[in-house]
């Protein structure tokens, strides 16, 4: 029940991956990750969120009273994601103008509140604070290898808007790998997404078969595909 | 005198998969043909490339997935769905094109979802679909009918044309393409002009423009030979044509000057071979009779909505996709009573007797 620091690590950025095992926070990942910049910019707003949330929730709990433990996290993550938009309008107001509504939404992201309920309130600020950050950064992770995977099919390039996130310098950042109009335009879409999705789960679970020795004890695939067929005469 | 024993089975079923699908195979022919007399070699072209990457495409992830290769392959699904796919395409289309949609039909539509027999969806149209929203430049440029266009291609250019995606020298795409029949009547009617003005153009016959009517024709005669062998049933190639052509019919009469004939709309574009060949798909499609006339009637249906309020010209891809995510929720609300016994009644051997 008390996991090590290291535990901590590997489960936020792979084996309790929130994006990859967790499926949380879709509708963010899923909708921002059309190219690489967005999916760093709200990578950074989410593990931001993440950290601090975890910190303060974890600095109050034995505060807050256990019936009314979620309304005064979703107060805490909703003042700091108000912060956070307010930041991002400031300095980053391109990117905070593309990313539109989904920095506000980074309130319903149910990997936030799923941390601050399942980690934060029971663990010391030190350790929240790690699980925060690592959970964070699997979250970008996943959004960056989906917005490079949907930028690189979809429009032939990488890092393509970088001056909103890095300044002037970022110009000179984007590469062009191919002409955009043979764009795959299909990985653009939201039927895209989930596709995109789907592979890199796909990828986590062969790269995880690949390196355990032996078959792992929980049988996690039950035969779903029942063909009824009514002609059996 | 020695009687020669033979073991069972005795009876051998008149269709084995790889039987019928030659018989799809070979009604597919004078549609394919009439296609290539009216709009060139492309069509052919397209067609062996189509059914060599889907082949390729297949053999390859049945090795992936470490299952027999030539007895899958003998089942002859890939050509068909190679061929269809080739069919639903532009004629000029670049061949990278193709070379996408089939790795989608084969690899993600089919084999993803566990090989024929397992597909939700039908794969060719997958490939289509898929292909159509992400390339949609090259999914526009139908070459005009030979009979109308001054200059056509030769088999080389043709061949030129699809494998590097750029036509011959001293020629360009606005000379050889002109819009589709739907294309035109789509355009005509969101610029205002009255379905009359648009079908008394001398390009029109009967009901289409000329070569879309033969073109239909054909595929109509490879679909009632189907008929005929019993390869498919009527209630599908019949519900999709009357869900088409009732509504079209209605909307037609309440004011035929902004709605299109119904005949106009089962002549146009793919309903004939989508109704005959891709509607009747076995495996994604409604299996009991009743469903597969909902089921039809269903495509039917979406064709003429979404032709007619739709972003697309046509929608005979679009249609079969929606009513194959519905297929299995009308098998199970169209069971046929069991005999001897209530329609609600158990069904036999589930231990109640």
């Amino acid at each position: 029940m008390n996991p090590t620091l290291t535990d901590i690590i590997r489960d936020g950025l792979w084996h309790n991956n929130p994006g990859l095992v967790q499926l949380l926070g879709l509708c963010p990942l899923l909708a921002i990750s059309g190219t690489m910049v967005n999916a760093i910019g709200l990578g950074i707003a989410t593990t931001l969120t993440l950290l601090l949330s975890n910190v303060l929730v974890s600095l109050i709990r034995d505060h807050a009273r256990p019936e009314i433990r979620i309304p005064v996290y979703v107060l805490i993550i909703a003042s700091i994601v108000t912060a956070i938009e307010l930041a991002m309008n400031a300095w980053f107001h391109g990117l905070y103008l593309i990313l539109g509504i989904f920095i506000p939404l980074i309130v319903t992201n149910c990997a936030i509140i799923g941390r601050a309920e399942a980690f934060a309130s029971r663990n010391s600020v030190p350790r929240a604070a790690l699980d925060g950050l690592m959970m964070g950064l699997g979250f970008t992770g996943v959004l960056i290898a989906l917005g490079a995977l949907r930028e690189v099919l979809g429009q032939g390039t990488l890092m393509a808007n970088a001056h909103l996130l890095f300044g002037d310098w970022g110009h000179g950042m984007t590469l062009q790998l191919y002409p955009s109009e043979h764009g795959f335009l299909l990985a653009l879409l939201p039927p895209g997404a989930f596709m995109a999705m789907g592979l890199l789960i796909a990828a986590k679970n062969w790269i995880d078969s690949q390196f355990e020795a032996e078959p792992s004890p929980t049988g996690d695939e039950t035969a779903t595909a029942t063909e009824a067929s009514p002609d059996n005469a | 005198m020695r009687f020669r024993t033979e073991s069972s089975p005795h009876m051998i079923p008149a269709h084995s998969v790889g039987g019928v699908m030659q018989q799809v195979l070979m009604a597919l022919v004078p549609g394919t043909l009439a296609m290539a007399w009216f709009f060139g070699w492309g069509v052919l072209v397209n067609v062996v490339l189509a059914v060599l990457f889907a082949v390729a495409f297949e053999a390859a992830i049945v090795a992936a997935r470490k299952r027999p290769v030539m007895p899958t392959l003998g089942d002859n699904s890939a050509i068909v769905t190679g061929w269809l796919f080739a069919l639903a395409i532009p004629p000029l289309t670049p061949v990278w094109v193709t070379l996408i949609g089939i790795a989608f039909a084969i690899i993600v539509a089919k084999h993803l979802y566990g090989g024929l027999g397992y597909n939700p969806f039908n794969p060719a149209m997958v490939g289509y679909v898929v292909v159509l929203v992400s390339f949609p430049r090259e999914m526009a440029l139908w070459p005009a009918p030979d009979t109308l266009s001054e200059m056509s291609l030769g088999l080389g250019q043709t061949l030129q044309t699809v494998l590097t995606g750029s036509l011959p020298a001293a020629m360009d795409w606005d000379a050889i393409t002109r819009a589709t029949p739907l294309d035109a009547m789509r355009e005509g009617l969101g610029a205002g002009r009255t379905v009359n003005e648009l079908t008394t153009s001398p390009l029109f016959g009967t009901f289409s423009e000329t070569s879309w009517e033969w073109i239909g024709n054909f595929f109509l005669l490879g679909g009632l030979y189907l008929l005929f062998r019993r390869i498919i049933h009527w209630h599908i190639p019949v519900a999709v044509i009357l869900g088409v052509a009732i509504p079209a019919g209605f909307f037609w009469m309440l004011d035929p000057d902004s709605f299109a004939s119904p005949a106009f709309h089962v002549f146009s574009g793919a309903v004939i071979i989508g109704a005959f060949f891709i509607a009747t798909d076995p495996v994604s499609a409604s299996t009991t009779p009743l469903g597969r006339i909902l089921y039809g009637a269903g495509i039917g249906l979406l064709i003429f909505v979404i032709r007619t309020w739709g972003g697309y010209p046509d929608a005979v891809a679009f249609a079969v996709l929606l009513m194959n995510m519905v297929a299995p929720t009308l098998d199970h609300l169209t069971r046929p009573r069991i005999f001897g016994r209530e329609r609600r009644g158990p069904p036999p051997g589930d231990g109640h007797g």
